[in-house]
């Protein structure tokens, strides 16, 4: 492992956010899991929250990520009546400040969990930084409004070969460009060129392109034709939101943002759940599976494997399903099921850990 | 043409517009349908092909235009838009033309026909004319292309009122803003703000706010709890789609254009077909569900409501169905199947 990782004493320090609606509740389910796995991690909390937000705060959780490289972190809320129209959402500042320009979602079909599609099994790729999320917008003359949509050929090459690499390295057969190029023909039409382009460096990988609607229409009928899709912004928050609720909703799928540097995982669909807070009913599977992907990222596999298999079991065999999911559970009693799994098999992982020669002592 | 019965005095008079491709076979199956179930409609057909008028630009053609513009009212089939075909899209140019600024899809489960999804009942309302579809594009520098999109409060309003008036005019309960106003702050939340005026306006509708995301995310999980859903123009492309999907896809899903001073464009929103055109293979529903919407826009509920009935009906007997439902059934047999039970009802 080349990365150079916040390890202190031999244990990785990560930064948590755990932002404002469910997200402090469901982080509270990822620290307790950890705590029960004996996971080798220590969270730095940085609370920014829509309440606090300030450029300092956002700076101290920016400088917190730059230290420590890799954070989790749930959804800020953005009021969008309170907020001045040239201030960024804190979660955008976040994401450019730090360059995280993909975001990868891993939406999969968790057996146990009913919904109208079963099997599916898509990574979604997302460009991070520009599109319509640029925040470049004027009102020339009264009751006229310009809001401008920006593509470089920089970054679209960027998310393309990402997304072809992510293909390679994961044993994916296929990617699939998302577009609308028939009417933006210059701005979605540079963003096809360059994934075009790059696709000629991977001949494995099928290639091919689809446009946005009819992508929508073909995902709600046949979502099994799709592998890896890469897009534009907008279009990856539409799509993105698409896929999370053919699984099952926004409480099971998982999400991380990439840069090159920095990660920080968050689930898929980023929301703060505001009017669930506080019930202790929000799903935490979603919280859980991305801190999995995130142990992962640092090299902690066999944790990593044991909170994703305890979280599908908890899903499939005991079928504790929080209300999301049409079940009665509460998010405590997930989480609860969850540690017990983990503690009960966590001896096995930390005895892999053990260098071989002292095994058995 | 089929028509049979010379038209009376009480006759509306409706522009048809056949359309390309498959265009042709489906007016026909829908003008027998409709003297099968004596709708006191008469049809002026008019073609539209790419014509340039005077100083070199196109244009409708003039009796098109005409026709248009004294009956209000019109259907039309698919219209092909050649590739490298020099003449840009007509579909495009009728909207233009006569200022259709809104896009009507209701998406109604067909009673008999399944897909994952059933009991869905709601309508997207897109506006039409701006948007991201401005076709405002520069490349400023190297590899940096600006889009721009274009967001107007004279368009939101018109479309938002318009989506009040619809949801009254039919009987629906609810109207739903659907923006992204936490990220394109200024122009979702122009959109957004002509909405919750002209909601301030309209009390007796029930009215809320959804993000683009959300209404993502649930309409796929659950679509009934959607009624009248009310969007910019990309969003609103996207999402009846996305809700066409829902119920089986463009074959079965009508639209109408809403536009100044009334005028009113009916349409299915399937293409032109080419690969079977010609065969007697088509699937006429999303024309006949759109001639349906046109005679509820003129107030003839009752031959709506039977129409539609003889519709669903020989759909629900698989022995009528079309290929594209996975019947085996021609065009004509499934015409002659609805004609046949509309003079039962
Ligand atoms: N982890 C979760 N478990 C269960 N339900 C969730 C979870 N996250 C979000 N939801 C639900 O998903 C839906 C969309 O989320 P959310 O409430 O964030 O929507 P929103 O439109 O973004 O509003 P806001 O962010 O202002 O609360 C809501 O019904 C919410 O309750
Ligand atoms: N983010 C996720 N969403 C849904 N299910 C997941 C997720 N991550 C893992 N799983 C499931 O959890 C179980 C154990 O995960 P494990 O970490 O061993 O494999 P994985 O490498 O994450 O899964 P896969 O090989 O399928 O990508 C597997 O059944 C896997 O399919
Ligand atoms: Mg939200
Ligand atoms: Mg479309």
């Amino acid at each position: 492992n080349t990365r150079k990782l916040a390890l202190y004493g031999g244990r990785q320090t990560i930064t948590m956010i755990p932002g404002d609606g469910i997200g402090p509740e469901v982080m509270d389910g990822v620290k307790k899991v950890f705590l029960a796995a004996g996971v080798p991690v220590d969270f730095e909390e940085v609370p920014v929250t829509s309440a606090n937000f300030s450029p300092d705060v956002c700076c101290d959780a920016i400088t917190s990520i730059k230290r420590n490289l890799v954070a989790i972190k749930g959804n800020i809320e953005t009021d969008v009546d309170r907020l001045d129209f040239d201030q960024k959402s804190a979660n955008v500042t976040l994401r450019t400040s730090l360059d995280l320009f993909a975001n990868v979602i891993k939406v999969k079909s968790v057996p146990g969990v009913k919904t109208r599609h079963d099997n599916i099994d898509i990574r979604l790729i997302r460009e991070n930084t520009e599109g319509e999320y640029s925040n470049l917008e004027h009102e020339g003359v009264p009751g006229v409004v310009e809001s401008l949509k920006i593509i470089t050929a920089e970054s679209s090459l960027r998310i393309a070969r990402f997304a072809f690499e992510y293909a390679q390295r994961n044993n994916r057969k296929k990617v699939t460009a998302v577009h609308k190029a028939n009417i933006m023909k210059l701005g979605d039409g540079l963003f096809l060129e360059c994934c075009r382009e790059v696709a000629k460096d991977f001949p494995d990988i099928e290639f091919n392109d689809m446009i946005i609607d009819n992508t929508t229409m073909q995902l709600v009928s046949n979502p099994w034709q799709f592998d890896v899709m890469v897009m534009p912004n907008l279009y990856g928050n539409i799509v993105g939101n698409v896929c999370c609720g053919l699984v099952g909703g926004p409480g099971i799928v998982a999400g991380a943002n990439i840069g090159n540097k920095y990660r920080v995982f968050e689930t898929a669909t980023r929301n703060t759940g505001k009017s669930i807070a506080g019930w202790n009913i929000a799903n935490p599977a979603a919280m859980l599976f991305s801190s999995a992907l995130m142990l992962k990222y640092v090299g902690l596999h066999k944790y990593a494997s044991l909170i994703n298999h305890a979280v599908v079991d908890t899903l499939q065999v005991d079928k504790i399903h929080t209300p999301d999911l049409g079940g009665s559970n509460q998010t405590s009693e997930v989480v609860d099921a969850v540690c017990q799994k983990v503690e009960k098999q966590a001896f096995k992982v930390r005895y892999d850990q053990i260098p071989e020669k002292l095994r058995g002592w | 043409t089929a028509s049979t019965v010379p038209p009376t005095e009480k006759d509306q008079v409706c522009t048809l517009i056949p359309g390309d491709g498959i265009g042709p076979e489906i007016s026909d199956a829908v003008m027998k349908i409709f003297d099968a179930a004596g709708a006191p409609i008469s049809w002026e057909e008019r073609n539209v092909m790419a014509t340039k008028g005077p100083g070199g630009k196109w244009i409708i053609p003039l009796d098109a235009q005409e026709s248009i513009n004294k009956n209000k009212v019109g259907l039309k089939g698919p219209l092909g838009t050649p590739i490298a075909a020099g003449h840009p899209s007509m579909n495009l140019l009728l909207r233009k033309t006569f200022d259709l600024y809104a896009n009507v899809r209701p998406c109604v489960s067909l009673e008999g026909y399944q897909t994952p999804y059933d009991g869905v009942n709601l309508v997207t309302i897109r506006e039409n004319t701006e948007g991201e579809y401005s076709g405002i594009e520069h490349e400023i520098v190297d590899g940096v292309v600006q889009s721009i999109k274009l967001i107007t409060e004279d368009a939101s309003r018109k479309v938002a009122e318009f989506a009040f008036d619809y949801a009254r005019k039919n009987s629906r309960k609810n109207v739903t803003v659907v923006h992204k106003a936490n990220i394109m702050r200024m122009s979702d939340g122009l959109f957004l703000k002509c909405c919750r005026e002209t909601a301030e306006k309209n009390r007796d509708i029930k009215f809320n706010e959804m993000y683009l995301d959300t209404v993502c995310l649930n309409i796929v999980q659950d679509p009934t709890q959607f009624d009248v859903l009310v969007m910019p123009n990309l969003y609103g492309d996207i999402l009846s789609d996305l809700c066409a999907g829902l119920i089986g896809g463009l074959g079965v899903t009508p639209s109408g254009n809403i536009g100044a001073n009334g005028t009113a464009l009916f349409e299915s929103v399937h293409g032109t077909a080419p690969d079977i055109a010609g065969k007697d293979l088509a699937n006429p529903t999303a024309l006949l569900l759109s001639a349906i919407m046109m005679l509820r826009h003129l107030g003839m509920m009752n031959y709506a409501g039977r129409i539609e009935q003889a519709c669903f009906d020989a759909i629900k007997d698989k022995k009528s169905r079309t290929k594209d439902l996975g019947g085996d059934a021609t065009c004509s047999k499934f015409t002659d199947e609805v004609c046949r039970r509309v003079k039962d009802l």
